[in-house]
């Protein structure tokens, strides 16, 4: 079976140590996870973990049963990359002289869509997000320039289809 | 310092009518209907021992010799009496020696609460003394884990404690609980664990599968059922009884779901495995339907996965979603609870016999009898054989006994010769294969079922393992029967190595004490045979006994256990010799 991106979500309670046991999971069948973002999801006191990997269906299948089984796993869900929006962010930190000296960055800013958070003396700051092609795009332009300082977030997620968390909530306390 | 602290609370706690957190833990456990624990004191777990100490009329702790011993013994408390086994340890080395346990009890789905001490939650990551990340370390081996630091976090984390453990697919659960919540005070009230909402311990059967599956064995012309230890968990022994009663269907069993229909009952048709009935194995691949009911297609219990049954349309009556389709492929997943799952396809299913695909089994088991189960039972050659030693137990006991193995060929051969009237009769070490198991469990086993006959089957090498639980049964006078198979070998290593390695046999030698006068040196009767005449006397006055009693037995060096799948070959290839 090929490898394919999936990304998998996971809401869950919001507990010490449940990060460590779904890594686990997935330390337990040698897969790498590629990106992994926790926050708050739209429900109160349930987090949401965006877990992406690159690997079979198959496997992505099982790890996601593995991790639903999971006490405090609310329910956990995996998708292919056209069953969800999807963004990541990163930063870029430059040197404030290149704005000056190298008209070409100005250019760059303008056609990579991405955002001046900041500008100081010495360096400003780009934040960027889309798809990860395109920041790697924008990170592969401005390299030969010379980049400070570069870091990337994990990717986050929605998914096209709903996500019946409330109705799963509200049928576990009836 | 902390005992200041701890002074100066009990005062106050006459005032407030509050109790500590050490002994809010009992309390949780008495209302949990807990009266037998295992465990070791420490350090970090003394504020509870102190509460043990004035709950002992409740409460009987056991003291165990190695913390991996309370856990065995847990879990042989919990797998003869049903009921959660408790343990407890304290931190540091105490909670690490109960990680083998804890991953034993999990991958063999047995209910267990562990709780562990334990540094104070102030020095918590400060490497301080016996401080160690246990919730960091068992998380892969448990079904839930959780550290306290409140005091206040107790009553409701205990039950839901227990509530984990027992409920869906069983597990073991431990608790961290800091010296501080030990010692502060706390306004108890208990409460049971109805329920957790981000937990379903099993889904709701749904009809249509049930009824897909009842399609498929009323159309079948060669069902088969493999049940598993879902059957004993779940309490669905008579429901399987009544199924195969009706449907004529064969049934054999993986060594976890052993004992739990009668192994004379007819449609009993034995063994699945690597060590399994040549029958049961060779069958699996040449019946048109497969049923599989409470197991996980373990790989011990499949052999090559891409041989498998591969010509059957397979139904999986599984607790666990997260099992389905995680070895074998399912055409009908009937999600559930055996019992319940078991309960509303019966009246869905045809009356039947099979009789002609009954006699493939006969057949099967004839060319087995003749070629394996005459030489290991009635053995013409001097050595004595494991198997005899098993009939004899067998013939003793009247097959009543609950036999408890460790891990290695002492412990296929008891599985496969072992006769059981009686459910909840074999408990072994199945899916860790943990050498040490059975002289610990076997303690848990007699004290969760005092009537009941308990022998412990064990090879020289694992016995050696946890050697020191002998101390338990003499200081508690626990009547077990220990029945060591003594080889001098690392028996099933050693067999491999002659099938697969060239017979080079790399440490598989054993240079053993003089086992019968360990056993007297913990003042247990004990008694040596190494000569055939002896024996059935010798199994006898041992099973006749009503103290605890050790026999070794001198058996045949270097025999193998037979039928064999080789590691990676199919069902179908089982060797016979």
């Amino acid at each position: 079976m090929e490898k394919k991106w999936f990304t998998i979500s996971v809401y869950a309670e919001n507990n010490v140590g449940l990060l460590n046991r779904i890594s686990g999971i997935f330390l337990k069948r040698h897969i790498n996870i590629e990106s992994l973002n926790v926050s708050k999801s739209e429900i109160e006191h349930v987090s949401k973990f965006t877990i992406v990997v690159n690997t079979t269906e198959d496997w992505t299948r099982k790890i996601v049963g593995q991790i639903e089984k999971q006490v405090e796993v609310i329910k956990a869900f995996y998708h292919t990359d056209d069953e969800t929006i999807y963004q990541e962010s990163a930063l870029f930190k430059i040197d404030s002289a290149l704005l000056f000296d190298e008209r070409q960055i100005q250019n760059i800013i303008k056609e990579s869509n991405s955002q001046i958070v900041t500008v100081s003396r010495d360096f400003f700051v780009l934040a960027k997000t889309g798809r990860r092609h395109e920041i790697d795009e924008m990170h592969n332009a401005l390299e030969p320039y010379g980049i400070l300082q570069f870091v990337r977030s994990g990717r986050i997620a929605v998914t096209k289809e709903a996500m019946p968390i409330t109705e799963i909530l509200e049928n576990a306390i009836k | 310092m902390e005992t200041l602290k701890a002074q100066q609370k009990k005062k106050t706690a006459k005032t407030a009518m509050k109790i500590t957190g050490a002994e809010a833990i009992i309390h949780c456990l008495l209302a949990e209907g807990v009266d037998l624990i295992y465990g070791y004191p420490g350090g970090a777990i003394m504020p509870v021992y102190d509460e043990l100490y004035k709950f002992q009329d409740k409460l009987t702790h056991i003291l165990t010799r190695h913390e991996q011993g309370a856990t065995h013994a847990a879990q042989g408390y919990a797998r003869v009496s049903g009921k959660v086994g408790v343990a407890m340890a304290t931190s540091g080395p105490g909670a690490t020696n109960l990680v083998t346990g804890l991953a034993d009890a999990q991958i063999d789905s047995t209910p267990m609460v562990c709780i562990t001490g334990q540094v104070p939650r102030h020095l918590l990551g400060s490497d301080a003394f016996q401080e160690t990340d246990i919730v960091g370390i068992s998380t892969p081996v448990t079904k839930w884990n959780y550290q306290i630091t409140k005091a206040s976090e107790i009553p409701e984390i205990i039950a839901k404690a227990f509530y984990i453990a027992k409920s869906g697919r069983p597990g073991p659960v431990l608790i961290d609980i800091t010296k501080n919540a030990q010692f502060d005070e706390l306004a108890f009230t208990y409460e049971k664990c109805t329920g957790v909402r981000s937990y379903t311990p099993f889904p709701k059967p749904e009809m249509s599968a049930i009824k897909a599956a009842a399609e498929l064995i009323n159309q079948a012309k060669r069902p088969y059922i493999v049940w598993g230890q879902g059957i004993i968990l779940g309490e669905a022994e008579e429901e399987l009884k009544a199924l195969i009663e009706k449907t004529g269907i064969p049934a054999a069993w993986t060594i976890m779901g052993e004992s739990a229909i009668p192994t004379s009952h007819p449609l009993n048709v034995g063994m699945v495995g690597m060590h399994g009935n040549y029958g049961p194995n060779v069958l699996t691949n040449e019946c048109d339907l497969l049923l599989a009911i409470g197991m996980r297609f373990d790989d011990r219990v499949t052999g090559s996965l891409d041989t498998y049954a591969k010509q059957a349309k397979v139904v999986h009556f599984e607790i666990d979603p997260a099992e389905i389709d995680k070895n074998v492929k399912a055409d009908v997943a009937v999600l559930g609870d055996a019992k319940e799952t078991l309960q509303l396809l019966l009246p869905l299913v045809n009356t039947n016999s099979h009789e002609a695909w009954h006699n493939e089994f006969k057949a099967k088991d004839k060319i087995e009898f003749d070629t394996v189960i005459k030489n290991d039972i009635h053995p013409q050659k001097d050595g004595l054989t494991m198997g005899e030693v098993i009939e004899e137990i067998n013939i003793a006991s009247k097959n009543k006994a609950v036999i408890v193995t460790d891990v290695g060929q002492h412990q296929m051969i008891a599985c496969r010769y072992a006769k059981f009237e009686q459910t909840k009769s074999n408990i072994t070490s199945g899916g860790l294969g943990t050498m040490g198991f059975a002289l610990p469990a076997a303690i848990g086993a007699k004290m969760g079922a005092m009537d009941r006959e308990v022998v412990a089957i064990i090879g020289d090498g694992g016995y050696q393992m946890t050697i020191q639980e002998l101390g338990v049964i003499f200081q508690h006078q626990v009547p077990v029967k220990i029945v060591v198979l003594n080889n001098d070998h690392l028996g099933m290593v050693r067999q491999w190595q002659e099938l697969f390695f060239e017979r080079r046999y790399a440490s598989t030698v054993m240079v053993n004490p003089d086992f019968v006068k360990i056993a007297e040196g913990y003042h247990i009767e004990a008694n040596r045979v190494s000569e055939r005449k002896d024996l059935k006397q010798a199994v006898q006055k041992m099973i006749a006994s009503d103290k605890p009693y050790f026999l070794e037995v001198k058996v045949e060096k270097e025999d193998n256990v037979f039928p064999m799948i080789p590691s990676g070959a199919s069902v179908s290839d089982i060797l016979l010799k």
